[in-house]
């Protein structure tokens, strides 16, 4: 199964390449952790898409707050494509 | 042949638009009139083989707005890096020393601590301290990109704050010369973006000049497969009989994509597009055009007789941001010192460029032999303002140039060779011609970060989020 987790931060990483991403808390925002606008969130979303065939209704975005929740959110949608 | 999206004009906001839309996978074609990229910040060089071979000049950039210091978060610099995903260190910025707002009786400096300047106005303009802390705050908090944000008159709302002339006066000038469109007066939301890009954050400039931004967007392009056509001038925006532009004529060929942005500038986007379409309105060309004088000396101007990168200059009693009566206006100039971005060099020549307004209507009607006197004129100007304010530099004068607003108008298209473009701005880049929209100078985000952050914004709201 495709690891979540780090899918989501090599995308942050490629998004923000001066953020340090190897420390980050699975459980606390990751806008509080590094500076990430809703400008950012949407480029998460769309390499979400172009990688991996992974659709994010906009109404789901704030489920993409933590890494915890990206993971829980998302790892369904890595199944069943 | 059939794109996502066709960008007309290869400058920032266009390059960077195109970086945008190549990085998601849009076809992305990017027709340019001029030989080379870079619109109304681009580049030059000279050969004067007797004095020294060829030169490299910059054109537009006196400063990059916006500094940010490395890991600073939440700055339309830090955006911008992220967006077009750049590393601060490409940029290898070179943050200025200070710069000065020169007028007869007094002079404020400030650098990129904004505390600066706050210390200078608390001196010297003691009875405005706490009115002056009051405006600080409404600028901070003003949300300046909201793009629904109606018109506001930055005068008025710095009279409520302030009652000092002068320091008004003082307060305005730089941001009205790097940007406003407008004579005398600029749009509240633009001021607090020049407010903060200007005083706030301050100025640099890559190492290498603008040559340095402009090979970063143009390989970044390449990287996510954008495609960029020279010397292709487009004449014609094809719009369809339901109102919607579908493609362009560039070079008499017809290419076609549903969506299409144009960075020529508002007027001049109308003028190519189907007339019909915008029922009358015309959006109303600005009056500001500027005359540069730019000259290099045989070694640079010594720190000590003068140490600020950018100087804005007034020698009269009052500041005047209007087309001038005359060909320029010699009581008001910027003047950039750009050696002074890297102090700690001291061997090499010394470069200063110098800027007047300009009345465009005059310069038009000068003849072919009337016109290289005048350019002689302006830079006999200019060279004798350079002496008066380091009287004592000894400099022997290798190489002067000087362009006018007639070369902006022949480099840029820009109609009566305006640099701030339109009086009437899109803030949220829409036209009446459906899928044509505006990004750069006459959306509006000023500057070169603002018109990167224009065509970063324009493309993500029309072109990603709202794709047709």
């Amino acid at each position: 199964m495709a690891n979540v987790r780090q899918i989501v931060v090599d995308i942050i990483s490629d998004i923000a390449p001066d953020e340090d991403v190897t420390n980050l808390d699975d459980s606390v925002s990751l806008r509080e952790q590094l500076d990430l606008d809703s400008m950012d969130f949407l480029d998460i979303v769309m390499e979400l898409r172009k990688r991996h065939k992974v659709e994010v209704p906009q109404e789901d975005y704030p489920k993409l707050a933590t890494l915890e929740s990206c993971v829980s959110y998302l790892t369904p949608k890595f199944v069943t494509a | 042949m059939k794109y996502d999206a066709i960008i007309i004009g290869a400058g920032m906001s266009g390059l960077a638009a195109g970086i945008r839309l190549g990085m998601f996978d849009k076809k992305v074609l990017i027709l340019e009139k001029h030989s080379i990229p870079g619109g109304l910040n681009s580049y030059y060089q000279r050969r004067n083989f007797d004095q020294g071979g060829i030169r490299q000049f910059d054109v537009g950039l006196h400063a990059l707005t916006n500094f940010i210091k490395k890991g600073e978060k939440g700055k339309p610099f830090s955006k911008l890096l992220k967006q077009l995903r750049f590393s601060y260190d490409e940029f290898n910025l070179c943050p200025q020393t200070y710069s000065k707002i020169s007028f007869p009786d007094c002079e404020l400096k400030f650098s990129n601590d904004f505390e600066l300047l706050r210390s200078e106005v608390f001196e010297k303009f003691p009875k405005e301290r706490d009115n002056f802390q009051r405006l600080v705050e409404k600028i901070l908090s003003f949300n300046e990109l909201d793009l629904s944000q109606g018109h506001l008159s930055s005068r008025e709302i710095l009279k409520e704050c302030l009652h000092d002339e002068l320091l008004i006066e003082m307060i305005l000038c730089p941001p009205l010369i790097y940007g406003s469109a407008w004579e005398n007066d600029m749009d509240f939301s633009q001021f607090v973006v020049m407010f903060k890009s200007l005083y706030v954050e301050g100025f640099s400039r890559p190492k290498g000049g603008v040559r340095t931004i402009i090979t970063l967007l143009m390989n970044k392009l390449k990287e996510v497969g954008g495609e960029v056509k020279f010397k292709t001038s487009v004449s014609q925006i094809l719009v369809n009989d339901r109102g919607e532009a579908h493609g362009v004529v560039a070079e008499g060929r017809e290419i076609f994509a549903p969506i299409i942005f144009s960075s020529i500038g508002y007027p001049e986007t109308v003028k190519i597009a189907s007339q019909n379409f915008f029922s009358g309105f015309s959006p109303r060309v600005g009056a500001m055009t500027f005359l540069e004088s730019i000259f290099v000396f045989d070694q640079k101007i010594p720190l000590k007789m003068n140490d600020s990168t950018i100087i804005f200059y007034n020698n009269d009693k009052n500041y005047r941001y209007e087309s001038p009566k005359n060909y320029f206006d010699p009581t008001s100039a910027v003047i950039c010192y750009p050696d002074n971005y890297e102090p700690n060099l001291t061997e090499g020549e010394g470069v200063v460029r110098l800027t007047y307004m300009a009345n465009y209507d005059l310069w038009h009607k000068l003849s072919r032999e009337e016109y290289l006197p005048m350019k002689e004129r302006v830079s006999d100007n200019a060279l004798e303002l350079v002496k008066k304010i380091t009287p004592e530099f000894q400099g022997k004068l290798l190489f002067k140039d000087t362009f006018s607003p007639l070369t902006i108008e022949r480099y840029t298209w820009h109609l009566n060779g305006t640099v701030y473009g339109s009086i009437d701005k899109t803030k949220d880049g829409r036209t009446p011609v459906k899928n044509l929209f505006i990004i750069g100078t006459d959306q509006g985000f000023l500057g070169i970060v603002g018109s990167m952050l224009s065509g970063i914004s324009m493309a993500n709201l029309h072109g990603l989020m709202e794709a047709p």
